[in-house]
């Protein structure tokens, strides 16, 4: 059994950033373990332009930011172990992985989960049809692209209208693909708007609004999808149905933070983010494992993955070097019109405390209320509100001296 | 004139209010300097940053990512595309190697290394 102070589980842009931070927080012995051959994690694959603005000051690619990381990791001698797949983390930090040398177990001091999240396959969204070559989640089509430079098509329906699903009609299209809808099943896009503008608009791609794929057809290949407008339950309406023909679907259809190794270490969850539970530091319910980027809360921006991962980094060191301080605790709650609170746990300690949310439906005018019992702690209001952007209230830790046990946050209309 | 635009430089995606007389463009909505920039820009000549991937000749499997330098004219963008597709690099190529110097008045250069 090798000994490392830190061990990081992932090398995509949460890793990468939560491992240089611990670093520069005064803890030399920190390692990256990363399933694949470069790090830089799904970076790699997007691209696209639009990343680094809030936390590089400039707009770079994917493949540029992660470089930027990649750097940083590289300069300060920081171990990475890649092609190399945990395949256990326990309670006391035992972690088990594999690759082409063998099995590898390592006991850390700290351990920072940074694993990022997968898509939802079509067996998940159970899709009516047959199973022709041709259908593919967003995020593989991307990769096929982008990363290896194969075509996957000509003639493309896009299900979802995140911002994957978006950045791709754009890159088919581009491609020399044509794209001839994309159909979101909500009544509004969970992308940016910047994203529907650049992608959508700027090349005639039409959106169909609560609109769903609802029959796939075809027996070798993909020869077209069957989609209809859906009801308020989300089910398809018979009179609408219409064929489209295509070669190729994409789904882009949510994605989910791949937590096995959280769950088989016996770390609390949280049944919204499908991430742990954790306090403002990112700490799990276990003691020195911390979580951060799209394992804990699927993000929109790359910018705040870094953010977090610097924090959760940092708290890992801080962890190690050991200064532990005893203080309250309380635990946050989301409320009306909002759909998840993170941190779920809030420790009264340091200046302020930053709580990110997503709201439940897009609305304009609203304010978010920040409440203990009835008593309002702090009120924000926002012109407008959507499910696909991450808020972040900033609490000064004073307001929170005399709180209740828990916080709730709500969405109001003005 | 007045146009309704949604700024692309940054996620925030302010809605912008343009009102175009001639040559001259006065933008309301904008958070930001950069919302003003690109609304005038956006009326008068509208341009974006391509992105794209190039085949690799030594390297099956594979694709260099690239980028414009410079935002190009929105109406060259599939005849830059058409340019692209048609062309091959051989590895190594190093992130911020000039792949192509000058195209629709930019240069297009590697985003990404291929060993
Ligand atoms: S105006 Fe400024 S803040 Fe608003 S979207 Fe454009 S760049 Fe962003």
């Amino acid at each position: 059994m090798k000994n490392h102070d830190i061990v990081i589980i992932g090398g995509g842009p949460a890793g990468m950033a939560a491992a240089v931070a611990a670093f520069d927080s005064g803890v030399r012995d920190v390692v990256i373990i990363d399933r694949e051959d470069n790090l830089g994690g799904v970076l790699k694959q997007c691209i696209h332009n639009g990343f680094g603005l809030h936390k590089l000051g400039k707009e770079l690619t994917g493949p540029e930011y992660a470089h930027v990381y990649a750097q940083q990791v590289r300069e300060r001698g920081i171990k990475v172990y890649s092609g190399t797949t945990v395949t256990r983390i326990t309670s006391d930090k035992i972690v088990t992985a594999t690759n082409t040398d063998g099995i590898l177990k390592i006991q850390a001091k700290a351990v920072v989960l940074a694993m990022g999240c997968r898509e939802r396959s079509r067996g998940a969204l159970n899709i009516s049809g047959t199973r022709p070559a041709g259908v593919y989640s967003a995020g593989t089509a991307q990769k096929l692209i982008n990363c290896d430079g194969y075509m996957v098509g000509k003639r493309v329906v896009i299900l979802g209208s995140g911002d994957i699903g978006l950045i791709m009609a754009r890159r088919m299209t581009l491609q020399g693909a044509k794209v001839e809808a994309v159909c979101e099943i909500l009544p509004y896009s969970g992308g940016l708007t910047r994203n529907i503008v650049q992608c959508l608009e700027d090349y005639g791609i039409p959106l169909h609004l609560s609109t769903t794929v609802a029959e796939i057809h075809g027996s070798e290949r993909l020869e077209g999808v069957t989609v209809a407008q859906v009801d308020q339950n989300r089910a398809p309406i018979e009179s609408t149905r219409r064929y489209i023909p295509c070669d190729t679907l994409l789904l882009s259809c949510g994605l989910i933070p791949e937590n096995e190794l959280t769950l088989n270490a016996g770390i609390e969850l949280d049944k919204v983010t499908g991430g742990a539970v954790v306090d403002q530091f990112r700490q799990t319910s276990i003691d020195g494992i911390f979580a951060c980027g799209n394992v804990l809360q699927v993000h929109d921006l790359v910018d705040h993955v870094s953010d977090e991962a610097e924090c959760a980094g940092a708290s890992a060191a801080k962890y190690v070097l050991g200064n532990p301080s005893e203080c309250g605790r309380i635990t946050t709650c989301a409320g009306e019109g909002v759909r998840y609170v993170l941190p779920q746990r809030v420790l009264l300690s340091g200046e302020q405390v930053s709580l990110y949310l997503r709201v439940r439906e897009p609305q304009t005018g609203v304010k978010l209320v920040v409440k203990s019992g009835e008593r309002i702690i702090k009120t924000f209001p926002r012109l407008k509100a959507a499910p696909g952007e991450m808020e972040k209230l900033d609490i000064p830790m004073s307001l929170l001296s005399d709180a209740d046990k828990t916080l709730t946050v709500s969405m109001e209309v003005q | 004139m007045t146009r309704t635009l949604t700024c692309i430089i940054c996620p925030r995606g302010c809605t912008l209010q343009a009102e175009i007389n001639g040559d001259s463009v006065s933008v309301s909505g904008n958070a930001c300097k950069r919302g003003e920039e690109y609304g005038r820009s956006e009326c008068l000549h509208p341009v974006r940053t391509v992105t794209a991937v190039i085949r690799v000749e030594n390297r099956p499997d594979c694709a260099l990512s690239v980028k414009t330098a410079q935002p190009i004219a929105k109406e060259h963008i599939f005849d830059l595309m058409a340019v692209l597709r048609g062309m091959t690099v051989k590895a190594p190529v190093a992130i911020g190697e000039v792949i192509c110097d000058n195209i629709y008045g930019t240069q297009v250069i590697a985003t990404g290394s291929v060993e």
